[in-house]
């Protein structure tokens, strides 16, 4: 099978929409057809990643979890743009997993080298 | 050129559709051929036959029908999201315990390796989105 190069760009919060959950469910898809995937987090997208969901208040389950076993499927491109993580106050301590951070020219870079976007 | 489209909002409250919707047509205008069409997320909700919009306003749904009619298209609406949201078909219905269907004519619900593999076996996948 042809292997394309996947990208996931995520820029919305994990809660509030479903965007962040339903996009997850694509990038296993993708990885077990084998595809060279890689996720980007940029804006509220960096939240996703942030330690310690905490979601009984609004009953809704966490999947934080996920992001975890991303490396069992393979997955393990995973890039933060770090002045997302700064605006918010973040760095790279406070993610639930190793990521790789660079500017947002370099991860402009990265989508370029794509030959599938898809954007959550 | 081969295209895939992917829907991903539903109609009326987002223009995302009426865009995808129109890219479609210019693309089959050109001469170039769409692989497939994917709806995901509230997107599902362009393949419900109960729609009903205003006699003076645009039917989405019914227009896409029509489209994929004419251009033998093949619109995929993602399985697990349609659940979410209550686009069932016959087989859905079953599976599901359901006592209804509302799945519109050209529409087909399917697994989310269809996105997948309109990526691969397309040169270009246009997302419609927010």
């Amino acid at each position: 099978m042809t292997i394309k190069k996947f990208m996931f760009v995520n820029r919305k919060a994990p809660y509030g929409t479903v965007y962040a959950l339903e996009s997850l469910e694509v990038v296993l898809i993708a990885a077990a057809f084998e595809q060279d995937v890689s996720l980007a987090f940029l804006d509220d997208g960096v939240y996703q990643l942030k330690k310690g969901h905490s979601t009984k208040g609004i009953e809704m389950k966490a999947f934080e979890k996920t992001y975890g076993a991303l490396e069992d499927y393979d997955v393990t491109k995973l890039y933060v743009d770090e002045e997302s993580l700064a605006a918010r106050g973040l760095t790279a301590d406070d993610l639930c997993i190793p990521v790789e951070t660079m500017s947002r020219a370099a991860l402009g870079k990265m989508i370029e080298e794509q030959d599938v976007v898809l954007s959550f | 050129m081969k295209f895939s489209i992917l829907v991903s909002e539903g109609p009326y409250t987002h223009q995302a559709s009426d865009s995808a919707y129109q890219f479609a047509k210019a693309v089959l205008a050109k001469g170039h051929e769409i692989f497939r069409i994917f709806f995901y997320h509230d997107g599902v909700n362009n393949a419900t036959r109960l729609t009903t919009p205003p006699q003076d306003d645009r039917n989405i749904v019914s227009r896409w029908s029509k489209l994929a009619e004419e251009h033998k298209l093949d619109m995929v609406v993602c399985v697990a999201a349609a659940q979410r949201r209550g686009i069932v078909d016959e087989g859905e219905a079953k599976r599901n315990g359901k006592d209804a269907t509302n799945l519109a004519p050209g529409f087909r619900i399917s697994g989310l390796g269809q996105l997948v593999e309109a990526g691969i076996q397309s040169d270009r996948l246009v997302t419609f989105g927010d």
